[in-house]
């Protein structure tokens, strides 16, 4: 058996990015667990959990970063800053 | 931890206050039931996130073989997100679910509201309607390739050597599209009709006997009573019928290979071209991830559509 996860063919960037992704809901998870949040009305016209609005973040971010790619030529740490406070926007008053 | 009544904060561990019914308190939910989830959390951490993860991995490479890859960074996406054959596929993608929802959403309602009530009607009339529900994707679109052969298809012949209208799906595109629309409604409008009958049935003897003391219309009577108690059903026929349509591959794949030329090629259609046939892994991931994307978006909105009429508290 290989176990190797060499089929996966993993690159440092996609290490990353899935790695992060996976620490944020376990982190989200913990501190649900620890202090229970309610469900809570901001500028998204439904109210939402923390979950929500962490998925909402991320969802909507796959569409600026193909806009960016598909439309624009900018390099892409500024696109990695706008998400990231995108994404920081939407968890706090979302 | 608090909570909002009526604008005051009133601090207390153990309460939940739901937005909808008023003042109404609940006991906040135990989340240790969540541990209970976890065997299927590790299935579906197998069968679906490792393989996303992996997708996601190959999108952002050039891939020659195994242990042979090269680090492209976005250059998939953009060559994805530029294609003019996907912008195409997906257009034709969303002209394919939405006619699929505009035919298919009436006509079910039609055929359940025409549907007997009581007798012996009703289990004959429900096996005949599911019978096209029952049958193999790939069977269906053999039997619609024969169905509409010009030579001995039944459909094909009549068209062409009873009526003397030239119809050749394999030939010209709006032929292909009349044939895929055709099988795709004959499929699936039993599905709606099924559902819409079941909404149907559940609607009490009370509120008909009511209409009929006001003298209402049939029309009304459809309008006022019928469509608002069928509101839950039709979503969930909406969802399923939307999203099934905008995953579809085995049938049109069978009937006519996505042609003739691009005619057919819808999005899965597309993508197992680029991803299979051509084996270009870096791009087919790139191409999975945003089709991925739109559905997750689609899936969101309908499912929050749907959570609400829930609430609506209709069926």
């Amino acid at each position: 058996m290989d176990f190797t996860l060499k089929w996966m063919v993993w690159t440092v960037p996609t290490a990353i990015f899935c790695g992060s992704i996976i620490i944020i809901v376990l982190a989200m998870a913990v501190w649900q667990t620890v202090s229970p949040s309610l469900e809570r009305k901001g500028f998204l016209p439904i109210p939402t959990t923390p979950g929500d609005r962490f998925f909402m973040g991320v969802l909507t971010s796959a569409y600026i970063f193909f806009a960016w790619v598909g439309l624009t030529q900018f390099p892409l740490w500024i696109l990695l800053l706008i998400v990231v406070c995108w994404v920081l926007v939407v968890m706090i008053w979302g | 931890m608090w909570v909002s009544v009526l604008g005051v904060r009133v601090s207390g561990d153990h309460f939940n206050l739901t937005r909808y019914g008023g003042l109404i308190m609940e006991k906040w939910p135990n989340n240790r039931a969540w541990l209970l989830v976890l065997p299927v959390f590790v299935i579906v951490a197998f069968s679906a996130i490792i393989p996303l993860m992996t997708v996601i991995n190959y999108s952002v490479q050039d891939i020659f073989g195994p242990g042979q890859s090269v680090f492209v960074g976005t250059e998939w996406f953009g060559q994805m997100l530029g294609n003019e054959r996907l912008h195409d596929a997906l257009w034709r993608q969303f002209l394919f679910s939405g006619l699929v929802l505009l035919i298919e959403m009436p006509l079910g309602i039609l055929i359940a509201l025409a549907m007997p009530k009581k007798g012996w009607g009703v289990p004959a009339s429900l096996v005949t309607i599911a019978l096209p529900l029952l049958i193999p994707w790939n069977t269906i679109g053999t039997i619609w390739i024969i169905f509409t052969r010009p030579d001995i298809g039944l459909f094909g012949y009549g068209m062409n050597k009873l009526l003397g209208i030239p119809f050749d799906h394999t030939a010209t595109s709006l032929d292909a599209w009349i044939t895929v629309m055709l099988m795709e409604v004959w499929h699936w409008t039993p599905l709606v009709a099924l559902l819409a009958y079941a909404g149907l049935r559940a609607i009490p003897e009370a509120y008909y006997q009511a209409a009929r003391i006001d003298g209402a219309s049939a029309w009304s009577t459809f309008l006022y009573i019928q469509l608002p108690k069928m509101r839950g059903v039709l979503t969930i026929a909406f969802l399923l019928r939307f999203m099934d349509s905008f995953l579809i591959y085995a049938e049109p794949f069978v009937l006519t290979g996505g042609g003739p030329g691009n005619a057919t090629t819808f999005l899965s259609i597309y993508l197992v071209k680029i991803a299979l046939l051509q084996f270009d892994l870096g791009p087919g991931g790139a191409f999975s991830l945003i089709y991925f994307v739109i559905v997750l978006l689609f899936s969101f909105i309908f499912y929050q559509a749907l959570q609400r009429v829930g609430k609506g508290g209709t069926v």
